[in-house]
């Protein structure tokens, strides 16, 4: 499974955030500390406040804070809230690709490969990572 | 001058008794529908009444009430693996989880392999079972070096 861009911006700001879930911390906070796209974050945080994942805090001092359940929300709700989480074949080949033995072989073996990565990323929740992450800290402005 | 009670120290882990079987049995049956006396009834034989080196059966109590068991053992030598703890099942009564009663049956089981010599533990979890392995994960497993695979018989 290939990670998009927008997927593993939303994994950098949910997790930042769930880390000190009373933290406020804004768009510009996070797209310096991981050198990404605050434009592209921007976009990424509004879909992740539509979902209830993250809210928005305004006023003095606002921004965004973390607004799920810890230990409830798992790496693959996040994701498939950006990208497809299904077996990944090229578009352009699908009428070609079950229609054969070779095809449909090749078809299972990718079905197989996608069906483990979903359950890994269904059996992590924010809370595991967080607690099993490397302890290496990121300086964070908020 | 009053003295403050002690705290409540929770659940009791111990070693699983002859005694434990029936309630085993019903805590298995909660939490899977599916009843299997004769197994549990066999794992007790082997785990419980016959110990060896290396088997552990462990139970949480509450009173006089179990409220959760884990069950594993040393395995060795399975397709070139250096001995390892094995954990095959672990259960937690559903009024008690998210307290932390399965962490303890698996750090205790943990520290009993470790005692034994093992530097690693292993288990295998349906990935269907998002249960199972979202506590496993929150143990820190991840996935090892090692693949399971299978085949319907009459399919070789």
């Amino acid at each position: 499974m290939w990670l998009q861009k927008s997927s593993l911006f939303a994994l950098y700001a949910v997790l930042e955030l769930a880390r000190e879930p009373d933290r406020r911390l804004a768009t510009a906070d996070i797209a310096r500390t991981y050198d990404i796209s605050a434009h592209h974050l921007a976009k990424v945080m509004r879909t992740l406040v539509r979902a209830g994942l993250i809210e928005s805090v305004r006023g003095a001092g606002g921004g965004y804070r973390f607004a799920g359940n810890i230990a409830r929300v798992t790496l693959f709700d996040v994701i498939e809230l950006f990208q497809p989480l299904e077996p990944e074949v090229d578009p352009s080949l699908r009428h070609a690709v079950g229609a054969t033995m070779i095809g449909g072989a090749l078809q299972a073996v990718n079905a197989e490969i996608n069906e483990l990565s979903l359950a890994t990323l269904r059996s992590i929740t924010l809370k595991s990572l967080l607690k099993h992450a490397p302890k290496i800290d990121t300086p964070m402005a908020g | 001058m009053s003295t403050a009670p002690a705290p409540d120290p929770g659940p009791v882990l111990r070693r699983a008794r002859a005694a434990d079987l029936e309630a085993v049995t019903r805590l298995d049956d909660v939490a899977t529908g599916m009843a299997k006396p004769d197994y549990w009834r066999d794992i007790f034989a082997r785990y419980v009444r016959r110990r060896r080196a290396g088997r552990h059966f462990l139970v949480a109590e509450a009173g006089a009430e179990i409220i959760g068991f884990v069950v594993g053992e040393v395995r060795a030598w399975e397709f070139g693996s250096p001995p390892c703890g094995w954990v095959f099942a672990v259960n937690v009564a559903p009024g008690w989880r998210e307290a932390g009663i399965g962490g303890r049956l698996f750090h205790e089981i943990g520290d009993r392999f470790r005692d034994e010599g093992v530097e690693t533990v292993r288990t295998m979890v349906s990935r269907a079972d998002t249960l199972n392995l979202a506590f496993f994960r929150a143990q820190g497993l991840t996935s090892g070096p090692y693949i399971e695979l299978e085949c319907r018989l009459e399919e070789r």
